[in-house]
């Protein structure tokens, strides 16, 4: 009787992880060399099923690469004496250096909004404003800047539809990073949704990094600025001496 | 071909980078001024951040005046005292401006005062520039006109701490070239220049100086003073870009040479003129972006980036 229960459980919970996801990146790190000009990654997977289809509710998948969080300021100009100077500002806790979201459809219609919240999927919920003193609507008018700031600069990006799902099996997306990037890890999150609930999701890391001598320069100008000074006074001495000198022999 | 700049964490196109540095090369060969005028609000155009425009244009200004500081040394067309004086000045000068540069950093304000600095600077050289070439194609089409009287003594010289200056034949108080190397080293480190266009006409008409010394003099102050300053932007806010350097330098020394040749085979009054209204127009593109209303009222930092 008791085994029966089991079984019997069993099969309830079944269903629920009767779909599983399995995704696959183009590439897992990303190098920032001399010639970086943005990056476009291939996210795709297929969906591994041990029930069959279920039939009354379509299957969709939300994507997300979000970079590592700052501190981030937002400032709001106004005209004082006839020029346009930052006079207002917002400091935001945590905001990722950047964010994109592709899914199946429409994100609103296809995610609850219990869903949205516990799994923090669209660009607003990825954003933690501080708890500052200014008013909530104030608040929220500059998170919405800072949205759109980065929306123009290629940092946020919101691709409805941006994922093609084949047979309701098969997925794949391309996300572009743009030239601007951060380095850090980046998180990469594929979501299974039905019926507007998350039913499986899968996260793994995109690195990016800057190139050996890009690393290099800028670990020096950071931690030895002394010395990158001089690497600097060095460099300008030489090409700008150097290369006069050369033009002299050139003559001769 | 695009490069990475490790320091300002973007890319810009290598090709439009040993431009900007060939075509303000050329105008530097051409009329023999410094450039770093010109070089740092292109670099605010082509969408460097202003903190590294400045730090990385006056590591290039190093580059663009160490040969002619050296060969004006050899042909002692310097005057080293009056050079350590305005040196002096520079120095402090610098911190000052290094001091007032990372605190307005902090207020989120230095883009503005950059930029507000420029608009200023940019057109009254312009403007001088303009008035000085005209007049000069008006004198040189009209040869009658007076000239000029050159070096008058200002109740300046006459202040405390008289100082004997033997090349420059003059016997002055150390206070009028100090206060000019001052000012052009606060210049140095707010705007990124080597401030030899304030300077020049300053050692000419303020100091009296011959104007046999005043380019190598000149030379000799910036070429220190922008070292310093490069050190100082280095170490207190890591603003300086040795690639964005190195693209800038190679283009500007080749484009000096080449505007030296050029330069030697055309009409330099009516260049001039072309200098001016091109100094004019960068001044202008600046205070329209300060002026008319933006498109986008807000805008992002993160704190530590710039």
């Amino acid at each position: 009787m008791r085994v029966l229960l089991i079984l019997a459980l069993c099969l309830l919970a079944l269903p629920l992880r009767a779909e599983e996801v399995i995704a696959g990146l183009s590439q897992r790190s990303v190098s920032l060399t001399v010639n970086f000009e943005g990056s476009e990654i291939l996210i795709y997977g297929a969906v591994r099923r041990e029930a069959p289809l279920p039939e009354e509710s379509d299957l969709n998948v939300i994507i997300t690469i979000e970079g590592p969080p700052q501190t981030t300021v937002v400032w709001r100009k106004a005209r004082r004496a006839g020029i346009w100077v930052n006079t207002d500002r917002q400091d935001i806790r945590a905001a990722p250096s950047f964010y994109a979201v592709a899914t199946t459809g429409p994100l609103r219609e296809i995610l609850s909004q219990d869903a949205d919240l516990t799994h923090r999927i669209s660009t607003r919920l990825a954003i933690f404003e501080a708890r500052g003193v200014a008013d909530p609507t104030e608040r929220a008018t500059f998170t919405e800047a800072l949205i759109r700031v980065r929306e123009a600069e290629g940092l946020y990006q919101q691709h409805d539809g941006g994922v093609d799902l084949e047979r309701e099996t098969l997925f794949s997306t391309r996300l572009t990073l743009p030239k601007t990037i951060v380095e850090g890890r980046y998180a990469a999150r594929i979501l299974l949704v039905r019926d507007g609930e998350v039913i499986d999701e899968v996260e793994t890391f995109i690195d990016v990094q800057k190139a050996v001598l890009e690393r290099w320069l800028t670990n020096l100008a950071y931690e030895q600025p002394f010395i990158y000074g001089l690497l600097a006074l060095f460099l300008a001495v030489f090409f700008g001496w150097g290369a006069s000198a050369l033009f002299r022999l050139m003559r001769n | 071909m695009q490069v990475y700049l490790p320091i300002a964490e973007t890319s810009v196109n290598a090709f439009t980078l040993l431009g900007v540095g060939g075509g303000v090369g050329m105008l530097s060969g051409m009329f023999g001024v410094g450039g770093g005028f010109l070089i740092t609000p292109l670099l605010f155009f082509i969408g460097v951040p202003p903190a590294v425009a400045v730090a990385t244009g006056v590591n290039q200004v190093v580059a663009s005046s160490i040969s002619g500081v050296l060969a004006h040394l050899k042909r002692k067309t310097v005057d080293l005292q009056m050079g350590t004086v305005l040196l002096i000045g520079g120095l402090i000068g610098s911190l000052i401006g290094i001091w007032f540069f990372n605190l307005m950093s902090r207020l989120g304000q230095i883009d503005l005062i950059v930029q507000l600095s420029y608009v200023i600077f940019l057109g009254i050289i312009g403007g001088l520039m303009l008035q000085e070439s005209l007049r000069a194609l008006i004198r040189s089409k009209n040869p009658s006109a007076p000239k000029r009287k050159l070096h008058k003594h200002y109740w300046l010289h006459n202040l405390p701490f008289k100082m004997k200056f033997r090349t420059s034949g003059l016997y002055i108080s150390v206070f009028p070239p100090l206060l000019v190397g001052m000012g052009v080293g606060v210049l140095a480190a707010i705007m990124g220049v080597g401030g030899g266009f304030i300077m020049v006409p300053a050692m000419i008409y303020l100091l009296g100086m011959p104007t046999k010394v005043v380019i190598g003099t000149s030379l000799f102050q910036i070429t220190f003073v922008a070292a310093f300053t490069t050190m100082m932007h280095a170490v207190t806010n890591q603003s300086v870009d040795v690639m964005l350097a190195i693209f800038l330098i190679i283009g500007g020394v080749v484009g000096a040479q080449i505007g030296t040749r050029v330069g030697l085979k055309l009409k330099a009054e009516q260049l001039r003129i072309a200098l001016a209204l091109l100094v004019l127009a960068v001044c202008g593109k600046i205070a329209f972006d300060l002026l008319w209303p933006p498109v986008e009222l807000y805008s992002v930092t993160v704190p530590g980036r710039f």
